[in-house]
Parts: C-alpha cells; sequence; structure tokens
C-alpha cells in the first residue's frame, strides 16, 4: 500500500485538510470501551445518561479525540509527527442506534474538519499549527481543538 | 470555592503504573476508532515506515484510561466530588504534548497527578474542573508524552 506523503513546503495557512466523516453508534461505542477500557455506564445505559443530567447515552470525548488525531494523522502522513494536541468536549453528541447487527440506522453523521493556521520553523523542526474540531449533524462544532505537527521538508 | 475535602487532593501524585504495550491492543484501539492505517497493525507495512515496526496511533497508550482511571488520586477526588454533591461528572477535554512514538513492546511508566481543582460558573451553576497530568516514560526512562486532562463535576 502506498500513500503518498504531504510535505511542509505543499502546505500554506488556510489550507484545509480533507473532511473525515464518522458515525457514531451503539457498536461502535460498544468496541471503544472495551479497546479503550472506558467502561463508564454513561456511554451505552441510557438510564443512566438520564440520571447524569444528559438524557441519556452520549458519545465518549474520547472516542471524537481519536477521530481528531485519525483526521490529523491520516493528512501528515508516516512520516510526519503529532507534537502536540488539544480537544474540548463543550457539546454532547448522542449515538445512533442499531437497524441490523452491524448496520445503524439512519440519523447523524459527524464531520471532522480542520485548517492550517501557521506555518513557522522551530530550530530544525518544520512545524504547523492546526485548527480541527467535529461537527454534528447540524453543523455545530461540538469539539474544537488545535494541533501541531511537524512535516518533513524538501529543502 | 473549592470545597476542602476536594482541595486536599491538589498535587496529589500516585505511585507509576508499568504498562506494557501489546500489539493487539493497538490493533483493537485503531478498530474500534475506524482508523485503518497499516501502520497500527501491519508488520510488513510498518517494518519498511520510519519507524521499522508498528506503532500505537497518538493518544494511545496501551491501556490509558484504564491506566489512569484506576489510579488512586482519581478515583478518590471522584468519589469526593461525588460526596460533596458534584455527582453529573464529565468529561471536559484533553491535551497532549507528545515527544516520542509509542512502539509495541514499550514498556512504559504511567505517572498520574492531581494537577488542580477550580471551581467555575457554568450555564446550570458551580462546577468543579479536577485537572489531571499524566507523564509517560519509555523503558529507557526518555519522556513519551504527557497528557493533561480535565473531568468537570456538576451538580445534579
Amino acid at each position: 500500500m502506498e500513500k503518498e506523503q504531504i510535505y511542509w513546503e505543499d502546505v500554506e495557512v488556510g489550507t484545509e485538510l480533507p473532511t473525515l466523516p464518522k458515525i457514531a453508534h451503539s457498536l461502535m461505542l460498544v468496541k471503544w470501551a472495551g479497546a479503550s477500557g472506558d467502561f463508564n455506564p454513561h456511554h451505552y445505559e441510557d438510564a443512566f445518561g438520564k440520571s447524569q443530567g444528559t438524557g441519556g447515552t452520549i458519545v465518549h470525548g474520547l472516542l471524537k479525540h481519536a477521530w481528531l488525531i485519525q483526521l490529523v494523522t491520516n493528512w501528515m502522513g508516516d512520516e510526519g509527527f503529532m507534537k502536540k494536541f488539544s480537544c474540548q468536549y463543550r457539546g454532547l453528541d448522542y449515538p445512533r442506534l442499531m437497524k441490523t447487527m452491524n448496520e445503524p440506522q439512519d440519523g447523524e453523521t459527524w464531520l471532522c474538519k480542520g485548517k492550517v493556521t501557521n506555518k513557522y520553523v522551530d530550530g530544525e523542526e518544520h512545524c504547523l499549527d492546526l485548527e480541527i474540531g467535529v461537527e454534528n449533524g447540524k453543523g455545530e462544532m461540538t469539539t474544537p481543538g488545535t494541533a501541531t505537527v511537524i512535516l518533513p521538508s524538501r529543502g | 470555592m473549592v470545597p476542602d475535602e476536594l482541595k486536599q487532593y491538589i498535587g496529589k501524585v500516585d505511585p507509576p503504573h508499568v504498562r506494557e504495550v501489546e500489539k493487539g491492543a493497538i490493533r483493537r484501539y485503531a478498530d474500534a476508532v475506524g482508523n485503518d492505517n497499516p501502520l497500527y497493525y501491519d508488520e510488513e507495512y510498518a517494518s519498511k515506515s520510519r519507524y521499522g515496526g508498528i506503532i500505537s496511533p497518538p493518544g494511545f497508550f496501551g491501556w490509558s484510561a484504564k491506566a489512569v482511571a484506576a489510579s488512586e488520586g482519581i478515583v478518590g477526588l471522584m468519589t469526593a466530588m461525588i460526596n460533596a454533591g458534584y455527582a453529573g461528572i464529565l468529561d471536559g477535554g484533553m491535551s497532549y504534548e507528545f515527544y516520542l512514538p509509542v512502539r509495541v513492546g514499550d514498556t512504559l511508566v504511567v505517572s498520574p497527578k492531581v494537577k488542580d481543582v477550580t471551581a467555575k460558573e457554568g450555564k446550570s451553576g458551580i462546577m468543579m474542573i479536577c485537572q489531571f497530568e499524566t507523564t509517560y516514560l519509555n523503558q529507557n526512562g526518555d519522556p513519551v508524552a504527557k497528557a493533561t486532562q480535565n473531568l468537570i463535576g456538576r451538580k445534579l
């Protein structure tokens, strides 16, 4: 599998990252709980979610954080290095329920988006600052964040 | 105002946990996220990369959530929050500084600490914001990453 590597020189302030669409559904949340070790019932028990004042089962903040990390690492390629990352869970997100054993019902699709806000050289490192975030199906930014990556240079 | 029973946790440092970074754990994590980069599961592909082997996606350290959430400081502070009436606990956000890639076979020394507890006026009244800082060192003693997580307690 050959993947194209992006170089620091290819990027300008304002360059947008390819949008990464995601669908949060019950099955994904259960898999995430097992894989990450986060067994908080808030993410699989509706009644517990209601008792916590969030209306029901909510998507793990850390799952949305992992989507954003995927957005950035996909774009920076194997030669890139993520130096800093930060995100805040500002809005709650609710997973789709399942239609079949492995297909979610129709519903919301989340979009992970990012763009370059700063381009600079720090010592030997060719750096880019990014503004990133997860938008819900209504176009609301529920999980804004920032990242700094080092890309390889042609120079 | 942060109640004294919460304030006493500020600065609490837990004994480090030692965790081995496992190939299967990374694969399950990447699969759960829907991240199909072969760097995270394909030995042959990863061996030809700059890393020379499978690495973990940034933000996953083998058993991050479990290792950190089980720390005495966090468990103690979360229990104290619930007892103080701040029983609606939500994750507020995460930030990292990354220094080195996490590789299969690394043994990480995970050191969690309660960095701060602050009070903030939110939409639904006073919230407590607990900040946890976790550092990760590898088997050579080199810093791999520093993570800062905010957990928010609200009155229900």
